[in-house]
């Protein structure tokens, strides 16, 4: 094709093409015509997914990033197309996840002037994404396109808006296809110049630790750091503990993997956060959900911190040393000047305390989510492409499926955004073709985004869709029950559709779990389905509550192993 | 780095712990920079004091200098969250003691007779400042310092009746090589 005879919306797609976009999710509409036209008339490699809601769009390309690491685009309308994927960029932009979202546009001149479906796009995506573009000239396309990918895909990656404009779409383009990026306060590239005195101090403390932990989070994931973080494990005899969005860059089922950490991680992982005297954080950013009160965390510990965001240093928690950088980088250059240190007394104390405080649920009195998720472990041994949403289930899941390998636990951490889960495995089935894929939700969040059912039946795709299901907004109900009364307000989720049916009425087939006896042999079944997605619909016990838990805002120390027999005060803790 | 505000300051009352900042930040000359930049302060409480923005010697860049009130822990977040967006180039911050800070004020005013006129030209003299309109009834004075010393010529100029006075907020450059 002809570069003079391209439009700008030809122009953009041969970009995206090129930077090795692989699928757009989307949904058509007025101001994005253009481009939607485009997909028609330009040749590219990459393949456009007609999803049933932008959010859903969104949430595809958050799982599909999350299970490859790469991004994938999304392309929408104006106005509520453009509002519809606040919710997806703001997970995304929590979480770290690249992604480029197009937003069709007004014609220029009509901004500002209330037309049909315009809507401030640029103003209101602004805080929930790394960057955004609003693009006034048909010849930046190419450009922003590129930077909008450089921006996503580096550093802290997340999520890029580039806004465009009907005209500036649709109108002849006779600029330079391959221009240079021009992003003269952005520098990446120096988060692999790692601080030689800083690794120096680091080195210091983790030699003096007798009872070291290393906590590993999504900035390891996102460094591809884990063949690194395994061999520091490996040198000191050091214990791992990950966060919920860390799951799988540490081998969950190691000598010396503690799993999740936080409100509703392992006991023995915080027992350990609070009697270690060093607290090697990689790549987390010390989330409440994590630190419980910060005036307390690692109150006897040394901490040294390792984050790409300089802005996460000090923000939470003091370390005593920052390393600012790649996590990777910064994990080989502690790999080169670390030896063994003694902790084989500490290690066999944490032996112990998985033996006295294991994870565990009740196989009696109803069907357990837990059992559910236990079963599926076992069957699939452990080697599925998990996408959770957001709740109870998610933190059972986090506890009772370990994952061993990166990539493979896509879950909303930050935002908790209720919906995500259905969609971002369909994410990542586009992404993982071969792979088997779970999501594992809850009654509640997968309502929310239901409507996918018909993008994953057209495509015929193979995932398999687990509705763990207590008609009740479960996790809400159980700070109910804790902290107010076991008043329940606004968690009753009557009037729940029949899910196998509803399953049937996309062309769906889908599973029935009532009692326990039926998990093992009604999941194999569902797993050996081979003729597209299934769905299993597991009825599962109303008031059962997630332990350990720590209140929010509480110390570690105040972890719950077990039902308080005590009424609990309110939690001093924002959410 | 920062300094307590006192009531030559800011008029009015302060919340106690609450301190004046100056930011020198140089951006990108581009649309809705300024907002990301607001944004970061309005999300953490802080609220904007003085504002200065101008294009800077190379067209693609503008410098801001802002004066911003709130809590002084929060600040080296406010520097790194600023640093941190992409069309930010750099932001410092400054303080009297290593900036030199300047700031404009055009004030207007009625004098009523000639022994007015002097009393008040006598005041403008003192400040190093300026009549910029003169009328039978009324003056406008330009005076340029830095904070206090403007504070201290609207104190002056108050035994006058003042109809409006107009302050450009500070501006700050670093002293000596150092860029600011």
């Amino acid at each position: 094709m002809d570069n003079n005879k391209l439009d700008g919306a030809q122009a953009l797609l041969k970009t995206l093409n090129e930077l090795g976009i692989e699928y757009i999710f989307g949904y058509s509409g007025g101001a994005a015509l253009p481009i939607f036209d485009a997909l028609e008339t330009v040749e590219t490699k990459m393949k456009f997914i007609l999803v049933r809601h932008e959010q859903g769009a969104v949430h595809m390309a958050d799982g599909y990033a999350r299970a490859t690491g790469r991004p994938a685009a999304v392309l929408v309308t104006s106005g509520p197309g453009a509002g519809n994927t606040v919710s997806g960029l703001m997970t995304a932009q929590m979480d770290s996840v690249p992604m480029i979202v197009l937003t069709g546009q007004q014609v220029l001149w009509m901004l500002g002037k209330d037309a049909f479906q315009e809507a401030d796009t640029f103003s209101i995506t602004m805080p929930v994404v790394k960057h955004n573009f609003l693009v006034k000239d048909t010849n930046d396309l190419p450009r922003i396109a590129r930077e909008a990918h450089h921006i996503a895909t580096t550093g802290r990656p997340g999520p890029v808006l580039v806004d465009i404009p009907k005209n500036v779409s649709q109108d002849p383009f006779s600029g330079d296809l391959d221009p240079e990026v021009n992003l003269p306060g952005y520098h990446p590239e120096r988060a692999f110049e790692i601080d030689e005195e800083a690794v120096e101090s680091a080195v210091k403390l983790i030699h003096q630790s007798r009872r070291p932990i290393i906590l590993a989070g999504q900035g390891c994931m996102i460094a591809r750091a884990g063949d690194e973080l395994l061999k520091l494990s490996r040198t000191l005899g050091c214990p791992v503990t990950t966060t919920l969005l860390g799951k799988g860059i540490y081998p969950e089922t190691n000598d010396h993997a503690l799993g999740m950490v936080g409100m509703h991680g392992t006991a023995y992982a915080n027992k350990a956060i609070v009697e270690a005297d060093l607290i090697l954080n990689v790549g987390s950013r010390f989330d409440d959900r994590i630190i419980g009160q910060t005036e307390k965390f690692g109150a006897n510990a040394s901490i040294i911190h390792i984050d790409i965001d300089p802005a996460e240093m000090n923000k939470m928690i003091s370390p005593d040393v920052q390393i600012i950088g790649d996590a990777r980088a910064a994990l080989v250059e502690l790999n080169k000047r670390v030896d063994e240190i003694d902790t084989a007394e500490w290690l066999k104390h944490l032996t112990g305390l998985k033996k006295k405080y294991p994870l565990h649920y009740r196989k009696q009195g109803g069907l357990r989510m837990q059992q559910v998720i236990d079963e599926l472990y076992n069957l699939t041994r452990g080697e599925a492409i998990i996408s959770t949403d957001v709740g109870q289930h998610q933190m059972w899941a986090a506890q009772f499926y370990k994952c061993n390998a990166p990539y493979r636990w896509l879950s909303s951490g930050g935002a908790g955004t209720m919906g995500f889960g259905f969609p971002a495995a369909i994410g990542a089935q586009f992404a993982c073709p071969d792979e088997l894929v779970v999501a594992i939700v809850g009654d509640g969040g997968f309502q929310m985004t239901l409507f996918e059912l018909a993008t994953a039946a057209l495509h015929k795709l193979p995932l398999k869709i687990l509705v763990l299901n207590n008609h009740y907004l479960g996790m809400v109900r159980q700070w109910q029950e804790l902290f107010f009364d076991d008043r329940k307000s606004g968690v009753d989720l009557e009037g729940n559709p029949d899910f196998v049916k509803l399953a049937a009425a996309y062309g769906i087939q889908g599973f029935n779990i009532k009692r326990p006896a039926d998990v093992s042999r009604t999941l194999q079944k569902a797993l050996d389905y081979k003729e597209g997605p299934c769905l299993i619909h597991a009825e599962c016990y109303k008031t059962d509550n997630v332990f350990p838990m720590i209140p929010a805002g509480a110390p570690l120390e105040d972890m719950l192993i077990e039902p308080p027999k005590r009424k609990m005060a309110k939690p001093v803790g924002s959410t | 780095m920062t300094r307590t505000i006192t009531t030559s300051d800011t008029p009015g009352t302060a919340d106690p712990g609450e301190v004046i900042h100056t930011l020198s930040i140089f951006v990108n000359n581009k649309a809705g920079v300024l907002m990301r930049i607001c944004q970061v302060f309005a999300r953490r409480g802080y609220n904007i004091e003085s504002l200065v923005v101008a294009q800077g010697r190379d067209p693609h860049f503008s410098r801001m200098t802002i004066g911003l009130k709130g809590a002084p822990e929060g600040l080296e977040q406010i520097i790194k969250q600023v640093s941190k967006l992409i069309d930010v180039i750099h932001c410092y911050e400054h303080t009297s003691a290593d900036a030199v800070v300047r700031e404009m004020l055009l004030i207007k005013f009625l004098v009523e007779d000639g022994q007015q006129r002097t009393d008040a030209l006598q005041i403008i003299e003192h400040f190093n400042g300026k009549t910029v309109d003169l009328t039978p009834s009324s003056m406008v004075a330009m005076i340029t310092g830095d904070s206090p010393k403007v504070d201290a010529a609207v104190g002056m100029l108050s035994q006058f009746d003042i109809i409006e006075t107009v302050r450009t907020g500070k501006v700050v450059m670093a002293r000596g090589e150092q860029p600011t």
